[in-house]
């Protein structure tokens, strides 16, 4: 395996399965990712969001739990895709925009429909226009829900003038820090309050044949509102318009390109790099596909273990690599459990960070070797050694090989591959 | 080689029979006898588990990593000639109970240091490589019995090659987290010291879980090593094997012996957690340790002589053992070759006098029964290796 193939596999991947063909060439491989179509399917028996809204109501009713078997269902069909994918790339896309755009399974509503968000919101847009995506995931139950804005009433509204409740701002405020300009484009206070206006009345009906997205115009705050100095119009338009703004401002293709890079190529992303994808953005309106694309010509994005791999990135690999089943079940949700990155569920808003020194902490590291050792319990008839070519080639350290040479089992040589510092690294 | 699920086997799962070549020469085995065998994974030194320290050429070559002659930490007494590690405190109550019985100085056949290759030949019992192990082959020399569970069973994840072949294993793991043993935690520091990152990180992980900085080894912390994780594969192991309906052969592995580095240190995690699992493999089998044999293997031993970091290196000759209810214990079996200089292998090794074979086929014999015909289809080729005999008592 050369380098190039190396850097596609490992750092625009998720890591080489033992077994896995090399690409002849790396970059259209990874292109051909991005361009064509998405290859995942999904057992059929996932429950789509208005099925998971649909559990959600009857558990509230009948005071049983029946929206955690959909979930685990879906987290076990999602996290197996990570390791049999034929397109690993796409994978690490979908996962990168599914944090962008974190939901939480901790709270208990959002958990009946955080599933079907990433296959629904998320996945079929991670190739097209940003705005796409922005409108389905700020239309999705599980945000309206994880983000309260199920419960904000415009004051002048209708409902608000009954007294019942006002604005939430929750859901406008992370939309402007975290989702689209973040505050270096320096919003005010009154453009959060504004937007918050704005997307009042966008809601969750959960008592219909087809749960689902709802605007409520009785909790929707009349007139027009001023958003960082442009008029919007009332109504649900006014939202969509609202969106379609803040997903074109060169504030978010500045912010958006600045974590693509983080994520694709340093913690401190390189300037050089970062306009080049904000550029890419801004040229074609905002398309995804293109600043994947763009991406993998970045010469920065390249060079080797620049990046500390994250409990996610981590178990994948190693499950990877070891050419686990997971037809039955996947290792992953629960290593990601042991190693406090559960999946979808982020402790806040803005998500899984993405530096080395949020995931390298003392007994976070030794949680992970101790991880390792596990899993190289399912070492079966693998010879280490193979396993050490086929995963790392032209990364894998000489000290790693002695030492891997002189393990007391093969058990022992295949923790100390997965403990080195290079596979610790993509 | 077909594995069926879990417990489950127990609850009723039609065996298929075992079709190994030993299907016409079936033993009349009696199909209540146990037999358990424990591969220490990294070559344990003998030498240090069974201390000769009757031999007058001990003192020189070992003589800082010997525990002292008094107090808490000393040796443990065998009468004589030998004396126990410290840390093997419930082996050496069978032991005075006449259940344990020391075998020294075994080697196998084939002479290679690598940990990997011996480890092989150990578990496949032959001259050159084979797929399948020959405990597997053993178990296809037993009768059928009529119970519908399968005959072995695999504590861990994966199967050893020890029981892979054509007789049907199960395999089991309780959901216990295992952790690396001491040596590899050193390693594995190690592997990571040069990363500006990871190195310090790993270090101070450790340091939080009570090693010491200088040795990275000290084991006097409990927090060392998997201390629950061997005990509770081995309790299991006991409770399925006194089931009526469980399996009759079990094969159980634990590592952390490769102690180059630190050895006083390192070794005794590993030696008490041995010690802890076959205490509890004992216990929780119950009446039924009247009926089990447990040999315990590794695949080669370590130098004779300490090297330059406190440590010891790749051996030849090292101690097995066998424990049980009917075992003739309280001795040492083999002969001890001594350990002046031209008695040693190689000018640096213990020099063997028992070949491992003899060991597992004096068990499969006096315990299992097998004949001279099944003994070589479980160890094809070795006519000339006799089985030990006066392992058990009548």
């Amino acid at each position: 395996m050369d380098a190039l193939t190396a850097q596609a596999l490992i750092r625009f991947g998720l890591g080489r399965r033992s077994a896995e063909a090399l690409p002849t060439d790396p970059y259209g491989w990874l292109a051909a990712q991005v361009t064509g179509p998405d290859p995942a399917q999904f057992p059929p028996n996932l429950p789509s969001t208005a099925d998971g809204l649909t559990l959600l109501r009857e558990q509230n009713k009948l005071k049983e739990p029946l929206t955690q078997p959909a979930l685990q269902a879906d987290l076990h069909a999602q996290t197996a895709e990570l390791i049999t994918t034929a397109a690993p790339f796409r994978e690490r896309l979908v996962w990168f925009w599914a944090n962008h755009f974190t939901v939480s399974v901790k709270q208990g509503a959002t958990s009946a429909v955080a599933g079907p968000f990433v296959r629904e919101a998320i996945r079929p847009h991670v190739t097209g226009p940003f705005f796409e995506m922005l409108l389905a995931v700020m239309r999705h139950p599980a945000m309206l829900m994880y983000l309260d804005n199920i419960n904000s009433v415009g004051p002048n509204s209708p409902a608000g003038l009954r007294g019942k409740r006002g604005l939430n701002e929750n859901l406008a405020r992370e939309c402007l820090e975290l989702h689209t300009l973040s505050p270096a484009a320096k919003y005010t206070q009154a453009d959060v309050t504004s937007l918050a206006a704005i997307i009042t009345g966008w809601s969750v009906e959960l008592n219909a044949l087809q749960p689902g997205f709802v605007f409520r115009a009785d909790a929707h705050e009349p007139g027009a509102k001023t958003l960082l100095g442009r008029p919007f119009p009332p109504g649900d338009a006014g939202g969509i318009l609202a969106l379609d703004f803040l997903a074109h401002h060169p504030a978010t293709y500045r912010h958006l390109a600045t974590k693509l890079v983080r994520h694709f190529v340093a913690d401190t992303p390189p300037p050089q790099a970062v306009t080049a994808i904000e550029a890419r953005l801004h040229e074609t309106n905002g398309d995804l596909g293109e600043a994947a694309l763009a991406l993998i010509k970045l010469p920065q994005a390249w060079s080797a273990l620049t990046k500390f791999r994250t409990p996610f990135d981590y178990s994948v690999a190693c499950v990877r690599l070891l050419d686990m089943p997971v037809d039955k079940a996947s290792p992953v949700p629960g290593a990601l459990n042991t190693m406090a990155q559960p999946v979808w569920g982020a402790p806040l808003p803005n998500g899984w960070p993405d530096s080395a020194e949020s995931w390298s902490a003392p007994e976070a590291m030794m949680r992970r070797i101790d991880w390792a050792y596990g899993i190289s319990a399912h070492l079966a008839e693998h010879d280490p050694l193979e396993l050490a070519d086929a995963g790392l080639g032209p990364n894998l350290r000489a000290a790693t090989l002695a030492a891997m040479h002189g393990a007391g089992s093969r058990r022992d040589a295949m923790t100390l591959l997965l403990t080195s510092p290079e596979f610790f690294r993509r | 080689m077909v594995t069926i699920g879990r417990r489950s086997t127990l609850l009723g799962i039609t065996a298929a029979l075992s079709f190994g070549s030993c299907k016409l020469a079936f033993a009349e085995a009696e199909t209540e006898k146990r037999f358990v065998v424990v591969i220490l994974r990294g070559a344990l030194d003998g030498i240090a588990a069974i201390v000769p320290h009757g031999d007058p050429n001990l003192d020189a070559l070992r003589g800082k990593l010997i525990p002292p002659p008094q107090g808490p930490d000393a040796l443990l007494d065998m009468g004589g000639f030998y004396g126990m590690h410290p840390a093997l405190a419930g082996m050496h109550s069978l032991y005075s109970a006449g259940e344990c019985l020391p075998v020294h100085a075994v080697a196998g056949s084939y002479r290679t240091r690598s940990h990997f290759d011996a480890q092989d030949y150990l578990e496949c019992g032959a001259d050159r490589r084979l797929d399948t192990g020959w405990l597997n082959r053993a178990v296809g020399c037993l009768k059928p019995r009529k119970t519908p569970a399968g005959d072995a069973l695999a504590l861990g994840v994966g199967i050893p090659l020890l029981l892979r072949g054509p007789a049907m294993v199960d395999s089991y793991a309780p959901d216990t987290a295992e952790r690396p043993q001491p040596e590899l935690y050193a390693r594995i520091a190690a592997l990571n010291a040069p990363d500006g990152l990871t190195g310090k990180a790993v270090a101070e992980g450790l340091r939080g879980r009570d090693f010491s900085a200088a040795t990275l080894g000290d084991s006097h912390n409990p927090t060392a090593g998997s201390a629950d994780a061997f005990a509770r594969f081995a309790a299991a192991a006991g409770k399925l094997l006194a089931a009526p309906e469980g399996p009759r052969i079990a094969a159980l592995e634990l590592g952390g012996w490769d102690t180059h580095a630190d050895q006083a240190d390192r070794l005794k995690a590993p030696l008490k957690q041995l010690d802890a699992g076959l205490m509890a493999l004992k216990q929780n089998l119950g009446d039924r340790w009247a009926d089990t044999l447990v040999l315990v293997m590794t695949e080669f031993g370590r130098t004779v002589r300490i090297n330059g970091t406190a440590g010891t290196d790749h051996g030849t000759a090292t101690v097995a053992f066998l424990l049980g209810g009917k075992v003739k214990g309280g001795r040492v079996a083999g002969t001890w070759p001594g350990l002046a200089q031209n008695a040693l292998f190689e000018n640096r090794d213990l020099m063997p006098t028992t070949e491992f074979r003899s060991v597992a086929k004096g068990a499969l014999v006096g315990h299992l029964g097998l004949d001279a015909h099944a003994l070589n289809v479980v160890f094809p080729g070795t006519m000339a290796v006799s089985p030990m005999e006066g392992l058990l008592r009548a």
